[in-house]
């Protein structure tokens, strides 16, 4: 199956478990009653959204029954789905501003959720874009995380630039960026290692990466893409927010939606830190990434997988 | 950001309680609010917070008030033994076989940490006089051998790789060349896969029936959120786990997940990922992570001594 119909199958389930779990609580119930409510709830909890969007989310359906936007159970898909997509489509920012190549794309996050995979293929997804790939193995502390990067490398026809395990992720940086101006490269991509946000000293070595980038292109990381787990809860937000504090994000990508998580936490994180989600990962495959949705993200929340 | 714990909460919603006696339903409502909140923030299933609440509820407006605690101690000393009773007794050991070698398989989604466990847990065994026997069956993640193969030069512990063989065959090789290398422990790092995989969820039900590992174990991120009594569930119902490793608690991560976890599969947490070093990691305290769920270390011990 190619990347599309891949895509188009799953969304199809998508649609229809939604459909299905929307029609259960419908039928179940004549009227909108408080029950109604604590069950539309729990979906909501249960997809990792958390207390306070939940809540938020919880009002705003109480506000659409009040001024009858909301008239019987099944006006409740279309206002749920409606309001949830909202939330996260008004925050997304346009697309990065043009600018000299090489375009330059930093990717952080926590340990093991899917950071150097991610870089894999996007590099594909570029490449196959017709532009000239660079990735960076600037992850010089885990164990064979260069070599990881470097299979990634071969099976996308990439090349890697790296250094010897050990050495400084920031020189690692510093070289790619050079590689990238002289080979006339597009697009350069730099892996880091897994870090807790919590970690002060790795936090500042990822300063260091950034800074030394910003030193040889000015306007450059052009993107720093957050890595996240769709498995994780709240502590997303955590961490959203401590590498915000440490480096400029400007996306998220959102990992291992192909598992049972549902990834709501991203719905917070937009609504409270104006952070957009640009990319999907639904697999451990090359094509398996692709753009963020807001409407199809919405209706996955509530599919009963 | 200003983090009021639930101590405060509970303070505060008790400010207007005078007298002492029997909790009656009205007077807990509010705290029990917050109570199902705090638990919900710190990712435990919205299920299991379900049937928790209710027991605390139960107890609370039952129980006289001790005359030393305010009616907001006695709710939390009540929460804080539920939740410990919940997360069982300290057993973090490894069932050591009569007949060596002891078998030990690690199994979980991607990126929880087997393999970087695995290397800590026969860093562990070979402090305590064991013989380790790495097994790399991962033979799916790019470059998984040659990490396994680092952490084996890195703790100077032999590494059985047989390449990208199939990893029922590897196993069952690995476990042969441990009786003939008179290595008295086997670990077995498999590749991370998702719950609801069939095939690859089969590949591990025929390592499990050909190689009979002492120790089945699944290896948990602390981060995890809801989906955590789903994917423990599977693979307790399909494989029958011995244990749980809890990874990735040197963070901020509430870890509502431990109770989660223990609440459906009934297994014993037995150790925690303290980092990313190979000596980090140690024995499981459930009374420690109850209070970090709660997010209240300092209250709990004044309660304690009252
Ligand atoms: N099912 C699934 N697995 C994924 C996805 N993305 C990554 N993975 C897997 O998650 C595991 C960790 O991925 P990595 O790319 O190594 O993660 P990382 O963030 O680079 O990890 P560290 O560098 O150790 O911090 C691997 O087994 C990947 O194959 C995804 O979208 N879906
Ligand atoms: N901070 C911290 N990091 C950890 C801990 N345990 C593992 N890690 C890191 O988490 C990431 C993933 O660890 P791995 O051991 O590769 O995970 P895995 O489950 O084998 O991953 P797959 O084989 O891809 O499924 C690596 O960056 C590890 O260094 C821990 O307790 N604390
Ligand atoms: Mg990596
Ligand atoms: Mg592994």
């Amino acid at each position: 199956m190619g990347f599309f119909d891949k895509l188009k199958a799953g969304l199809e389930k998508t649609r229809k478990s939604f459909t299905d779990k929307i029609e259960q609580l419908v039928v179940g119930y004549a009227t909108i009653d408080d029950e109604f409510l604590d069950d539309l709830e729990a979906v909501l909890l249960s997809a990792d959204v958390g207390v306070t969007t939940t809540t938020k989310l919880m009002t705003e359906i109480r506000n659409g029954i009040k001024n009858k936007q909301i008239n019987s159970p099944d006006d409740l898909k279309p206002f749920l789905k409606d309001k949830i997509s909202t939330m996260l489509v008004t925050k997304q920012q346009g697309e990065t501003v043009p600018h000299q190549p090489p375009h330059v794309i930093l990717v952080v996050g926590v340990n093991g959720v899917g950071k150097t995979t991610t870089i894999g293929k996007l590099a594909s997804y570029y490449h196959e874009a017709g532009k000239k790939v660079l990735v960076a193995a600037a992850d010089t502390f885990r164990a064979a995380a260069i070599d990881q990067l470097e299979v990634w490398g071969q099976r996308t026809s990439t090349e890697v630039i790296k250094h010897a395990e050990g050495s400084d992720p920031a020189a690692v940086a510093f070289d790619a960026v050079q590689a990238a101006k002289a080979r006339k490269a597009d697009i350069v991509i730099i892996d880091t290692a897994g870090r807790l946000h919590t970690k002060s000293n790795l936090m500042e070595e990822l300063k260091k990466i950034n800074r030394v980038i910003a030193k040889e292109i000015a306007a450059a990381p052009h993107e720093t893409l957050l890595v996240l787990d769709a498995t994780t809860g709240q502590n997303a937000i955590n961490q959203a927010k401590l590498f915000g504090d440490a480096v400029a994000l400007t996306g998220v990508v959102l990992t291992k939606l192909d598992g049972t998580a549902k990834g709501g936490v991203v719905i917070a994180i937009n609504n409270e830190l104006d952070l957009p989600v640009k990319w999907v990962g639904v697999g451990e495959g090359v094509n398996d990434l692709r753009p963020f949705a807001a409407d199809d993200f919405a209706a996955a929340l509530f599919a009963d997988k | 950001m200003v983090f009021e714990s639930l101590a405060d909460k509970l303070q505060q919603t008790f400010k207007k309680l005078r007298g002492r006696g029997k909790l009656s339903e009205s007077d807990v409502a509010d705290a029990l609010k917050e109570v199902r909140m705090a638990l919900l923030e710190a990712d435990v299933n919205f299920k299991v917070v379900k049937d928790l609440v209710a027991k605390i509820k139960e107890r609370a407006i039952g129980q006289e008030v001790l005359e030393s605690l305010t009616p907001a101690q006695h709710v939390i000393k009540i929460v804080n033994e539920e939740l410990t009773n919940l997360m069982g007794g300290t057993q973090s050991r490894i069932a050591i076989a009569s007949r060596p070698p002891t078998v030990i398989m690690l199994v979980g989604l991607q990126g929880a940490g087997k393999t970087t466990t695995a290397g800590k847990l026969a860093h562990l065994l070979k402090r305590q006089g064991k013989r380790p026997l790495m097994v790399a069956a991962d033979v799916y993640r790019p470059a998984a051998i040659k990490q396994l193969e680092v952490l084996g030069e890195q703790l100077e512990i032999p590494v059985f790789t047989m390449g990208q063989d199939n990893p029922v065959n590897i196993a069952k090789k690995a476990v042969d060349q441990a009786l003939m290398m008179a290595r008295d422990i086997v670990i077995i790092d498999t590749a991370g896969r998702l719950h609801i995989n069939e095939e690859l969820m089969n590949e591990l039900k025929s390592i499990k029936q050909t190689v009979k590992p002492h120790e089945i174990l699944l290896v948990v991120d602390a981060m995890t959120g809801q989906d955590a009594v789903n994917v423990a569930e599977s693979f307790n119902n399909d494989l029958g786990l011995d244990g749980i490793i809890l990874t990735k608690l040197d963070g901020d991560a509430r870890g509502g997940a431990a109770l989660s976890i223990k609440a459906v599969t009934g297994q014993p947490i037995k150790f925690a990922g303290m980092g990313e070093k190979l000596d980090a990691l140690e024995p499981f305290h459930p009374d420690r992570m109850a209070s970090r769920i709660l997010g209240m270390g300092d209250v709990l011990s004044l309660i304690e001594k009252a």
